[in-house]
């Protein structure tokens, strides 16, 4: 049982994945069954508000790019050996370089600023990832517990600096004055509508264009670049890199500071594209959602961005769910977060042996 | 500063380590036996959850122990399944572990009793109530829990072998003895402790449950326990250090210090998250995990 499971690539690439995502969302329908909803109409109430609006639309991808975002960082973390669960703190801290960055130089135009901001952004981000990472690398302190800490430490800090430092002395809530008006990234009704186009108005901005050029990035990087190399070398085998010449310390915190900044983007769609200020909990536990996103993916961007439009649907389609039968909170998604992770993560290979066996079941009546 | 002022303090810091205790001697024998557990906070959600749902129904809240101690077991075995059996990454079970926990007790909360989440409130024999010295029976029961996990660990056949299976499960498995059986064997105990963390959460120090009531605690059970060096006594001193910090950072909330001013409470909440990195880091002494933590074993080689 414990040999390895050898299976065509088109199989472990897609079959695999698409089997444990049924899987989970057959536990999720039980979920819904238990409480007493019809998960049908639950089903159609979820793409109906997901996909069935241009509105609705507008929102899942705007949710899709939050996605991408943290689902690249945990897969570039992946691809080096490292799991990076710190995406909640190294984006927390990103945001803060946002404001800082953006409230800071207001006096500059928005060509100028907007590329700032998505610089400070990543850079916080990735300040925030690289301390672990050159603590497992050189330390060896392990690269979870200290991602872990590292978000417990952001959310202390940020409210640190959002109650004492950051606050409009004026405002009772702890958030930070507006963003200069030139910083906001522009929403994708207001681009379109320069060319004379009309869609419903949603959160969705331009910051998608950038999640995708990250996607296309990623994949470079990776699958292209000698740094990409030796990432994935030094995540399969650290010893054979170093027979190699390649530093497991160097390549680890590299792939932990791309991963940080990649975290990073989730601030700048959250506060540059939409809310404009610097707020608490604005992460919103997408972090997490992130790894389920890049086990999903098998820690591609083409992967990703499918595992990444499937949770925009979901978180998009929760909410009007919601709306529609009280009783299915958006809570939902992270239940079938939960068990995509589960499922698609540490139950791989039970999916795996599943799938072996159907295909040699299938080989075996054609002969 | 009197004495009645120490006293206060000392029984707030008990009261706040007793869940991070249960949890982080749940973590113990779980890693112990190797298998690394960072769905420690997940199970003390579910236990938390079923506890004071089972004590409002039945009035009684040792129903209510049963029953979130079953719910963490139930939790506690899935772990083991993907972890034990079927050899897949401990850490993203955790991880999933952790999001179930949240999202159902948030649904099936809300879809029972429709109280964004909440249980109704307990009263009565629906809660532990202070026993003995002010403190409920769970306290007693937790704190009863170090001696024993020490000794049953380090003086009897059973832990030196759950040992063993956490260094070199190989050669356990030499021995004759079954390194699945023992793994999960630690991992039903460690859902047992969880039940108790959880439970004591919902139905001895509150009234009743509320969303995400566990708030980190099992990811601070998590450092204490790396602070503890895998060690029942020293949890015990963990626990009550972070629980102390706990109790200090609630008393000193607007309370000016002579000399050094206000000292904010985010400053002292993030220290054992601070404390328990530099201490991984190896710049004060060492914490080395059971060797073979987080790899599953793999019979035929």
């Amino acid at each position: 049982m414990s040999a390895p499971i050898d299976l065509p690539k088109w199989a472990d690439t897609i079959v695999v994945p698409a089997v444990s995502v049924v899987a989970a969302f057959l536990v999720a329908g039980l979920v819904v069954l238990s409480i007493g909803e019809n998960p049908l109409t639950a089903t159609r109430w979820l793409l109906q508000g997901s996909l069935g609006t241009g509105e609705g639309l507008g929102f899942t991808l705007f949710y899709m790019t939050d996605f991408i975002f943290v689902g690249l960082a945990v897969a570039v973390a992946y691809h080096a050996g490292l799991f990076n669960i710190g995406g909640e703190g190294q984006a927390t801290l990103a945001g803060l370089g946002v404001a800082l960055v953006l409230n800071n130089l207001t006096f500059l135009p928005g060509f100028l600023l907007i590329p700032l901001g998505i610089l400070g952004a990543a850079a916080f981000g990735a300040a925030w990832a690289a301390i672990p990472g050159y603590l497992q690398a050189k330390r060896g302190s392990h690269i979870v517990i200290t991602t872990i800490m590292f978000n417990w430490l952001a959310s202390v800090l940020i409210v640190y600096l959002l109650v004492n430092v950051l606050r409009e002395p004026q405002s009772m809530n702890p958030e930070t004055r507006a963003f200069p008006e030139q910083s906001y990234i522009p929403f994708m009704h207001d681009a379109l509508a320069v060319f004379g186009i009309k869609v419903p108005a949603s959160q969705l901005n331009l910051t998608l264009f950038l999640a995708l050029a990250a996607c296309y990035g990623v994949w470079l990087l990776i699958y292209r670049s000698r740094l990409g190399y030796a990432i994935r070398v030094v995540g399969s085998n650290p010893t054979a890199a170093v027979y190699a010449g390649i530093s497991p310390a160097r390549v680890i915190v590299i792939a932990m500071v791309i991963s940080g900044a990649l975290a990073g983007g989730l601030a700048v769609n959250e506060l540059m594209g939409y809310q404009h200020r610097l707020l608490l909990e604005f992460t919103a536990g997408y972090g997490f959602v992130g790894i389920a996103v890049a086990l999903m993916g098998r820690a591609h961007p083409v992967g990703i961005i499918l595992a990444s439009l499937l949770f925009g649907i979901l978180y998009q389609g929760g909410a009007e769910l919601a709306f529609e039968q009280p009783a299915i909170t958006r809570d939902m998604v992270v239940v079938i977060g939960g068990i995509i992770i589960l499922f698609a993560g540490a139950l791989d290979g039970l999916f795996r042996r599943l799938v072996a066996r159907m295909l040699m079941r299938s080989s075996m009546a054609r002969a | 500063m009197d004495l009645g002022v120490l006293v206060t303090i000392f029984d707030s810091s008990l009261r706040l380590s007793i869940p991070l205790l249960a949890a982080c001697l749940a973590g113990l024998w779980s890693e112990r036996s190797g298998v690394v557990d960072i769905g420690l906070e997940g199970k003390m959600l579910v236990a938390a959850f079923a506890a004071a749902a089972a004590a409002y129904i039945s009035d009684s809240a040792w129903v209510g122990l049963l029953a979130g101690i079953a719910a963490s077991v139930v939790f506690a075995l899935i772990h083991g399944f993907a972890s034990i059996s079927q050899r897949g990454n401990q850490i993203v079970s955790g991880v999933a572990i952790n999001m179930l926990a949240a999202g159902l007790t948030a649904i099936v909360g809300n879809a029972w009793y429709g109280q964004g989440g909440r249980t109704p409130p307990l009263e009565g024999a629906q809660r532990f109530g202070d026993a003995i010295f002010g403190h409920s029976a769970l306290v007693y029961f937790v704190l009863l829990a170090v001696p024993l996990t020490w000794f049953v660990l380090g003086r009897t056949r059973f832990g030196l072998r759950l040992r063993a299976v956490g260094e070199n499960p190989a050669a356990v498995d030499t021995a004759g003895i079954s390194v699945t059986g023992l793994r999960y064997a630690a991992v039903a105990i460690a859902g047992v402790l969880c039940g108790l963390a959880g439970t004591y959460l919902s139905v001895g120090q509150s009234a009743g449950f509320l969303p995400n009531m566990t708030a980190g605690k099992g990811f601070i059970a998590l450092a204490a326990l790396i602070f503890a060096k895998w060690r029942a006594w020293p949890a015990l001193g963990a626990c009550f250090l972070f629980g102390l910090l706990d109790a200090v950072a609630i008393r000193l909330q607007g309370i000016s210090l002579p000399g050094i001013g206000e000292v904010p409470v985010q400053a002292i909440q993030a220290l054992p998250y601070l404390m328990t990195v530099i201490l991984l880091a190896g710049v004060i002494g060492t914490a080395i995990p059971p060797r073979a933590s987080g790899v599953p074993y793999v019979k035929e080689r």
